[in-house]
């Protein structure tokens, strides 16, 4: 079974300007052990999807399609098992550790709350669990004891997973995990996250803008735009041979050190995202695309498998040629 | 890659628009902490031309925002000396307004840098009024504005920075700083806080005030596809120190610093090195490691490379200097 699927998911949040779309139909299937990696520019509902997905949304936010965490309905669960599923079966590593941990509070306790809230009572066996840990996202044990200013940001990212991972989930959803950290420091947190998931065999839903990255960490990729998957695939496939012309752009942000074709030449894309409580017609991305014919203003096509059958890969564009 | 190196431009460096000599910025050491003096320039030299393009990388805490900061007069310096377009950098408030006007910065976060209460002809127009520039207000804040690519730039004159996306907001304190006329543009991680499908149009937009305005840039950033982008040139600094210094092409290609080397193989694209991930961070640069300062992190030294080829003993002794590895590129390595 599917560790995540989401089936049709659309989120549109109520504001006093009028609803906006952020999410509108999404299809997407996480095997257990599997990596996918979720690209796309601000505001183009990947974040949305993180919080949908353990019904993190604010309150009236309208949510439709379904949700199946290890086979059940998070959108159907009574309060007492949503609590359970949280942090057990999927847990989430947001973006900025400064401001997800409190402050006030020792590391060792934030991530013995959780373990208290989930079962575990008996004190000792808690520190020896949080020592572990920490331990394990190579922390040393005594920093348990420590404040998260007193912390690196690394270190601080650090304990963000540690914290993630201390219910066992399957699923590890890290929402821009080192947008804000050194490159070094990024590398190792990268390094840190494909062991967990090879030792532990966890699955990871990997969010970011920064679509080289997640050609690294990610076996799979689904690259987002105005609330839709455009392209998806094998994460290198999308990222050398993109089908869908807003992913190429965005492949093409990442230049290639050494290549002569890179070399003073940055590229981009012009404009900027469209705003979702006003979306163009036919594809949404037609006002920037380089390659954009008469019928993009009005056709608006869904994904399509394209390439080999073997390559798992489908776009969304009127130019793709389909399998 | 050598084949193609006489495509690539050539600097001259007899035309000097930045000079840095010995330079150290020292901060004031925490009493009874048992540490010295913050040292977080330490000892730079740097020259960079009129129409240069340098890329100043390294990890945070290196002293690479300290340097460019140091330029404009922002950091007092302990030792050494800095000019600006054959001026000295002095504590002087008039002279340093004048320099302000010719070096002129970009942070990295375009929405803490604009005043949300301005308008977008009130953040133009502020430095043309700080600095007396004369002329008609408008038509200098359209021009900018619209050089900057914002247009048409009438659209814009009445808006708030809330209005405009990211990538506009960076476009506005470009078209603010280049209205003032610079000679130098000191840009912090200038595309770092942007989505990743709009900082090559930023880059680009800022590569052409160099061919347009003959501008010069000093970038620093921890991304080294920036550098391979728009750089000329390549400094790579380490704990208040350049260890490597060259041609892009030569710095990135071919880079002769295990340090560079080891920042280069990080970069999620380049698949065709090894990853060398150092553990821990840059070290404390109050407590700096004797001999090479990298020694404590360095691969060569830990993989026993260093001791295999008789040099381990002055990696942990002896402070090594940049040393000439081809034309116009040095590095700090006993290797």
């Amino acid at each position: 079974m599917s560790i995540l699927e989401l089936r049709d998911l659309s989120v549109t949040y109520r504001t006093e300007g009028g609803d906006v779309p952020a999410v509108r139909g999404v299809d997407l299937t996480i095997e257990a052990g599997d990596t996918v990696g979720l690209a796309g520019e601000s505001g183009c509902g990947k974040s949305t999807i993180a919080g949908a997905v353990l019904r993190l949304l604010p309150a009236g936010t309208r949510v439709d399609g379904q949700v199946l965490l290890d086979g059940e309905d998070v959108y159907e669960m009574k309060p007492g098992r949503l609590r359970a599923v949280r942090w057990t079966s999927a847990a989430i590593v947001f973006q900025g550790a400064l401001h997800s941990l409190n402050p006030v509070h020792r590391v060792g306790a934030q991530i013995a709350e959780a373990i208290r809230v989930h079962g575990s009572v008996d004190g000792r066996a808690i520190a020896t669990r949080v020592g572990a840990l920490l331990e394990q996202v190579g922390i040393p044990a005594s920093r348990a004891s420590r404040y998260p200013h007193q912390l690196s940001g690394g270190q601080r990212q650090r304990v963000l997973i540690a914290l993630a991972l201390a219910c066992e989930p399957k699923l590890l959803i890290a929402d821009e995990p080192t947008t804000a950290l050194d490159v070094m420091v990024q590398a190792q947190v990268l390094d840190l996250l494909a062991s967990l998931q090879r030792d532990h065999g966890l699955a990871m839903l990997f969010i970011t803008h920064d679509l080289s990255v997640l050609t690294h960490a990610c076996r799979r990729l689904a690259v987002m735009y105005a609330g839709r998957i455009v392209e998806t695939g094998l994460g290198v496939d999308v990222f050398r041979d993109p089908q869908h012309p807003y992913s190429r752009a965005l492949a093409g942000a990442f230049p290639t050190i050494g290549d002569p074709a890179s070399r003073l030449r940055p590229s981009g894309l012009a404009g900027d995202p469209p705003d979702p409580s006003a979306l163009p017609t036919g594809c949404p991305f037609h006002p920037r695309c380089a390659v954009a014919v008469d019928a993009c203003r009005t056709t608006d096509v869904r994904l399509l498998p394209v390439g080999s059958a073997s390559s798992e890969a489908s776009a969304a564009c009127v130019h793709v040629e389909t399998r | 890659m050598s084949d193609d190196l006489d495509a690539w431009p050539i600097i001259d460096t007899t035309d000097t628009l930045v000079s840095v000599r010995g330079a150290h910025v020292r901060f004031g050491a925490v009493r009874g902490a048992g540490a010295g003096a913050v040292r977080a320039v330490d000892g730079v030299d740097l020259e960079v031309a009129r129409g240069e393009v340098l890329a100043l990388v390294g990890e945070s805490g290196c002293g690479k925002t300290t340097l460019i900061r140091s330029m404009i007069g922002l950091e007092p310096l302990a030792e050494g000396s800095i000019t600006v377009d054959g001026h000295e950098v002095t504590r002087n408030a008039r002279q340093l307004r004048s320099l302000r006007r010719r070096a002129q910065m970009i942070f990295q976060d375009p929405t803490g840098a604009l005043n949300p209460r301005h308008t977008i002809f009130e953040a133009v127009a502020e430095g043309l009024r700080i600095h007396r520039i004369s002329g008609d207000e408008t038509e200098l804040v359209t021009a900018a504005l619209a050089s900057a690519g914002l247009r048409p730039p009438e659209r814009y004159l009445r808006r708030f920075p809330h209005e405009l996306s990211g990538g506009q907001r960076q476009r506005v304190l470009i078209a603010a700083a280049m209205a003032l006329d610079p000679v130098v543009l000191l840009a912090d991680e200038p595309v770092a806080s942007l989505d990743a499908s709009i900082r090559g149009e930023i880059l680009a937009l800022m590569r052409s005030y160099v061919d347009t305005h003959g501008v010069s840039i000093i970038a620093v950033t921890h991304d080294l596809g920036l550098a391979w982008n728009i750089a000329d040139r390549v400094a790579v600094m380490y704990l208040g120190r350049i260890v490597e210094l060259g041609p892009t092409e030569e710095v990135l290609a071919d880079p002769q610093h295990p340090y560079t080397r080891a920042l280069l193989s990080v970069v999620p694209e380049t698949r065709r090195m090894e990853q060398q991930i150092l553990q821990g961070e840059t070290p404390d640069p109050s407590r700096m490691p004797t001999g090479c300062r990298f020694h404590p992190r360095c691969p060569v030294v830990a993989s026993g490379e260093a001791a295999r080829l008789g040099i381990e003993a002055r990696c942990r002794g002896e402070d090594p200097v940049l040393t000439v590895r081809s034309v116009g590129h040095t590095a700090a390595c006993h290797l």
